[in-house]
């Protein structure tokens, strides 16, 4: 039997969080109702990108695409779309510049500029589904690679692609996999690093929500190269909805035979497990996360030995990241030229990245390696929220730093991005706005940072504790000039001297806010001032004798009773007393209160 | 779970994957729907009392007969309610036609020559745009 229409429906977390699993649950009764159960079959699918408007629908063949859907409109779309073949026009999305309903996801803004390659299957495939994988070429490269090309082809393969790895080093993948194979060794692990700990990331997760055959694959093709029998998959346990469908689709890889002993008739055998770490952002450093899995304490050890060569108990192990795996099968099947096609002359291919903060269309978006800051914040994410001004982006999480306006126009990839002080990173990218304090910025990823540092080594343990601190005094008011000279050096000295990735790394927002927004520090530490009024205890409460018309609305909403004056009288806000909670401010009618 | 379920080499992997493939070439198709031919039938009340259900139907069997790639739709009323069954035709690069009074004989009269060899016969006489633009 086959259907005539397709409606799917975003299942990725964000969606569910709003609804989405109940949606698709109505329209599947409203089929049944209406009797088209048997021409029409809803999909629940991995994450469109567009989280920003979610829940999403898209309705298969006329590629209508519906925005913000509630369980309660599910009888509208069956009755209006699919019985009557109107559009439900209220569900439409709506440019927020030209006002104009846009039915068709190509040429909503969001999309126009997005490649996918990583995500060619979310938002389009079942994932729980093996059958609907394998309809889209899947296993395919596996089995090519097992029955018609040597693990040294393979390997030239990938090298010849340049696909370099996505966690956020851009180590050149088929390297790592070469190094793996040459070592010999009586057993070799495959790892999948899963373990996406940045503020604001969420690549990984969505690709394992979406696609999990896609890495469950490449494991295995990657298996074949470095002769290792056995898979790993490190996943934060707190990502329920990617353990479930990655458990899911080893089981249906398994029932089919593509994995497990003598796949496809080959004499290669090859096996996956699931690792779960409790959420320790260095365990997303590779021999931070062996250890996580050997059952000891998630702390980084020194390289050489790189894990290629002394691993997981021991053994040979390959470890890459999420995205590196689903990119994979794809240069396998359309070739690596097809893939060094895409991208700059050292960063090939495409990159996801996870679009969070002040921006319009907050999401999951996929764009060829090169395409500029500018394109991505302003075409595909649609400018900054509520027509404020762009101030800096994040890249790189807490291991990168802040680019600004003057960065816009840079091509994104590996070498730019370190060129200009920061890093790909594993592909989150926070956007702020002229209400975003720097200093305050920087504060929060060194309070992260201090949290997540393991503490094995004395620079990452005190020093970024030390800067921490500092940071914090300059926040409430007491620091000194000479405070800025400590966290450069101290900062510098981190750096330098740090045993991992984490605390090599971690200095980095506090270095580029500092060198791209001096200003901002200066005038917290000078003039005692916090220019965008975000650190509390430097900005001061006024009224505006002129605009207040003593109704003492704001006296009633002071806490600490600081404004005082006599009905229809203006006002004062005594600042010994004060809190700055913002409560007055809320409740004037005039907009006599004012922040400095 | 049996062992049949087991796919056993390259080869029955890719008869799988062929046998699948229905499912997603409509999918794959409706990513670019300006590249295909599209038949948009009306299904408007009148439409459907007049048969555009089986002509729908006919439209998608015929094609599949046929073997030839098109997505077929349907839309709300096109206003030619006299002439329904109606049907707009785009092949991609061409203006949309709207071809009306449709049977199944007309169906495939439409397939065969204007969508595989584009050109029209007096049989199929599409009420075209202009012919309903208001002076």
């Amino acid at each position: 039997m086959s259907y005539s229409n397709f409606v799917l429906v975003c299942n990725g977390t964000g969606c569910r969080a709003s609804h989405s699993q109940q949606l698709a649950d109505c329209l599947d009764k409203a089929l049944v109702q209406n009797g088209l159960n048997e021409s029409v079959q809803v999909v629940r699918t991995g994450c469109f990108g567009f989280c920003e408007k979610g829940p999403v629908v898209k309705m298969i063949p006329d590629n209508t695409f519906y925005v913000e859907v509630q369980p309660s409109d599910a009888e509208d779309i069956v009755k209006e779309h699919l019985i009557k073949g109107c559009k439900v026009e209220r569900l439409l999305y709506v440019n927020p510049e030209t006002k104009e309903q846009v039915s068709d996801s190509k040429h909503i803004d969001f999309y126009k500029k997005q490649h996918r390659v990583a995500l060619r299957n979310c938002g389009f495939i079942n994932p729980e589904n093996i059958d609907e994988y394998i309809a889209r070429d899947g296993y395919i490269a596996l089995g090519k690679a097992l029955t018609e090309m040597t693990p040294e082809e393979v390997i030239k393969e990938l090298l010849d692609s340049g696909l370099r790895g996505r966690g956020g080093a851009g180590f050149p993948t088929g390297l790592k996999w070469q190094f793996t194979r040459k070592v010999k060794a009586a057993q070799k692990y495959v790892v999948c690093n899963a373990d996406e700990g940045d503020p604001g990331a969420f690549m990984d997760r969505s690709v394992l929500e979406g696609d999990p055959h896609s890495v469950v694959e490449a494991m295995a093709i990657n298996g074949y190269c470095t002769d290792a029998s056995k898979g790993l998959v490190y996943i934060r346990a707190e990502y329920p909805l990617a353990v479930e469908r990655l458990k899911i689709a080893i089981r249906q890889a398994k029932e089919y035979g593509l994995l497990g002993d003598n796949i496809l008739g080959t004499d290669f055998s090859f096996d996956i497990e699931i690792r779960y770490g409790a959420g320790a952002f260095v365990c997303g450093e590779e021999t931070a996360l062996i250890h996580s899995m050997e059952g000891l304490r998630g702390e980084a050890t020194m390289k050489p030995p790189f894990p290629s060569e002394a691993g997981y108990k021991g053994f040979p192990t390959n470890v890459n990241n999420v995205e590196t795996y689903a990119n994979v099968p794809v240069i396998l099947l359309k070739g690596a030229k097809w893939f060094a096609g895409m991208g700059t002359e050292k960063s090939k291919g495409t990159k996801v990245f996870a679009l969070a903060g002040k921006v319009n269309n907050v999401g999951l978006i996929e764009v060829p390696m090169g395409t500029t800051l500018r394109e991505v914040i302003f075409g595909t994410g649609g400018g900054i929220k509520d027509g404020k001004k762009f101030k800096a982006v994040q890249t790189g999480g807490p291991s990168g730093g802040c680019l600004t306006e003057k960065h816009l126009d840079l091509p994104i990839d590996y070498d730019n991005l370190i060129g200009a002080g920061s890093m790909m990173g594993s592909g989150g990218m926070i956007v702020m706005d002229e209400d975003d304090c720097m200093v305050a910025v920087a504060k929060f990823y060194m309070d992260f940072i201090v949290e997540e540092s393991c503490g094995k080594c004395t620079p990452c343990r005190i020093g970024n504790k030390r800067l921490q601190e500092i940071l914090h005094k300059i926040t409430i008011g007491k620091g000194e000039e000479k405070d800025l000279e400590d966290l450069y050096n101290l900062g510098n000295v981190i750096k330098d001297t740090a045993l991992c990735g984490l605390g090599q790394t971690s200095p980095n927002p506090v270095l580029s806010t500092m060198e791209h927004f001096r200003d901002e520090y200066l005038a917290h530490v000078r003039d005692k001032r916090c220019p965008s009024h975000q650190c509390r205890s430097l900005s001061r409460y006024y009224v505006n004798p002129e605009k207040c018309k003593g109704c003492t609305a704001c006296t009633r909403a002071c806490p600490v009773q600081a404004i005082s004056g006599e009905k229809k009288l203006p006002h004062v806000i005594d600042p010994e007393t004060c809190i700055r909670c913002g409560s007055c401010i809320e409740k004037c009618k005039f907009d006599a209160i004012y922040v400095l | 779970m049996n062992t049949d379920s087991k796919i056993k080499s390259l080869d029955d992997l890719r008869k799988l994957r062929d046998s699948l493939r229905s499912s997603m070439v409509l999918r794959e198709k409706s990513e670019n729907p300006e590249l295909i031919v599209q038949i948009r039938v009306s299904m408007d009340t009148c439409g459907i009392a007049a048969g555009a259900k089986e002509i729908m139907a006919h439209f998608i069997e015929s094609l599949e007969q046929k073997k030839v790639e098109a997505l077929v739709t349907q839309t709300g009323c096109l206003g030619f309610c006299d002439a329904d069954p109606v049907a707009e035709i785009i092949v991609p690069g061409k203006e949309p036609l709207i071809f009306g009074h449709l049977t199944n004989q007309k169906a495939d009269e439409i397939i065969d020559n204007y969508i595989v060899k584009g050109h029209l016969t007096d049989n199929i006489r599409p009420i075209t745009r202009e012919a309903v633009k208001p002076e």
